[in-house]
């Protein structure tokens, strides 16, 4: 699955997109942040308040207990700030 | 009937006479049009530039489904709303909305609407460079620009 993170997601992360193979307990948006939280300190640093992290499914905002199923592109990144 | 829908994401500035041009031209059932451009701000002088990082594709998607939404709700004649991206100096423009309809409410409100839900829904995220060379960090999402968007009566996501 195509993982890509903006802003300041994306500077702690210290990457733009990754391809991961998720484990298959993770299993929607909300896992998925919290699983990613542990991959290591730049990650934890990222996702240290998992409740202000948004998540787009295909580019579709979703909420945190929305199933993955089998996106392609996962994003995540922080409240938007456009305007 | 579909009315015209304009939804950009680019780099360069917008012509907004032109825009309007686009929307009002040859037509007789136009009775008001609201323009709506947002400026960066220096901040009293302390900013250089705002950077803005986008999510190509899904900015423009996300731009085009509020745009329809306000389509749906309001009686407008057309809709256009222009979003930029990358490094904006204070005093240039970094957004602009303008509605057409027969009459000024309809156009005043869809405006506001585009405006609120494309501050909270759509990907743009804002960078601030600082005059003094140092980076002021990422702008934080306002809990304001949520509760505008909420009055809608719609969730802003």
């Amino acid at each position: 699955m195509k993982i890509r993170y903006f802003a300041w997601v994306r500077e702690r992360v210290g990457k733009p997109e990754e391809e991961i193979a998720l484990p298959a307990e993770v299993t929607t948006a909300g896992e998925l942040v919290r699983w990613l939280k542990t991959r290591g300190e730049e990650y934890d640093y990222a996702f240290e308040r998992p409740e202000v992290i948004r998540v787009a499914i295909d580019q579709m905002h979703v909420t945190a207990d929305t199933p993955l199923g089998d996106a392609r592109e996962v994003a995540l990144f922080p409240p938007m700030t456009g305007g | 009937m579909a009315i015209p829908i304009t939804v950009r994401v680019q780099a360069e500035p917008f012509d907004t006479a032109a825009e309007t041009a686009k929307l009002t031209a040859g037509r007789t059932d136009v009775g008001a049009v609201v323009t709506f451009e947002g400026l960066c701000r220096s901040e009293d002088g302390t900013l250089a530039a705002l950077e803005l990082e986008h999510y190509p594709g899904m900015a423009e998607a996300e731009i085009a489904r509020v745009a329809e939404e306000a389509s749906r709700r309001w009686p407008v004649l057309g809709l256009a709303a222009i979003h930029r991206y990358g490094k904006i100096a204070p005093g240039a423009p970094i957004v602009l909305v303008i509605a057409t309809s027969p009459h000024r409410r309809a156009a005043f409100e869809a405006a506001e609407f585009l405006m609120d839900f494309l501050k909270t829904r759509a990907p743009f995220w804002k960078k601030e460079h600082r005059r003094d060379g140092t980076e002021g960090g990422w702008v934080d999402a306002r809990e304001a620009d949520d509760a505008a968007a909420a009055r809608w009566g719609v969730t802003s996501g």
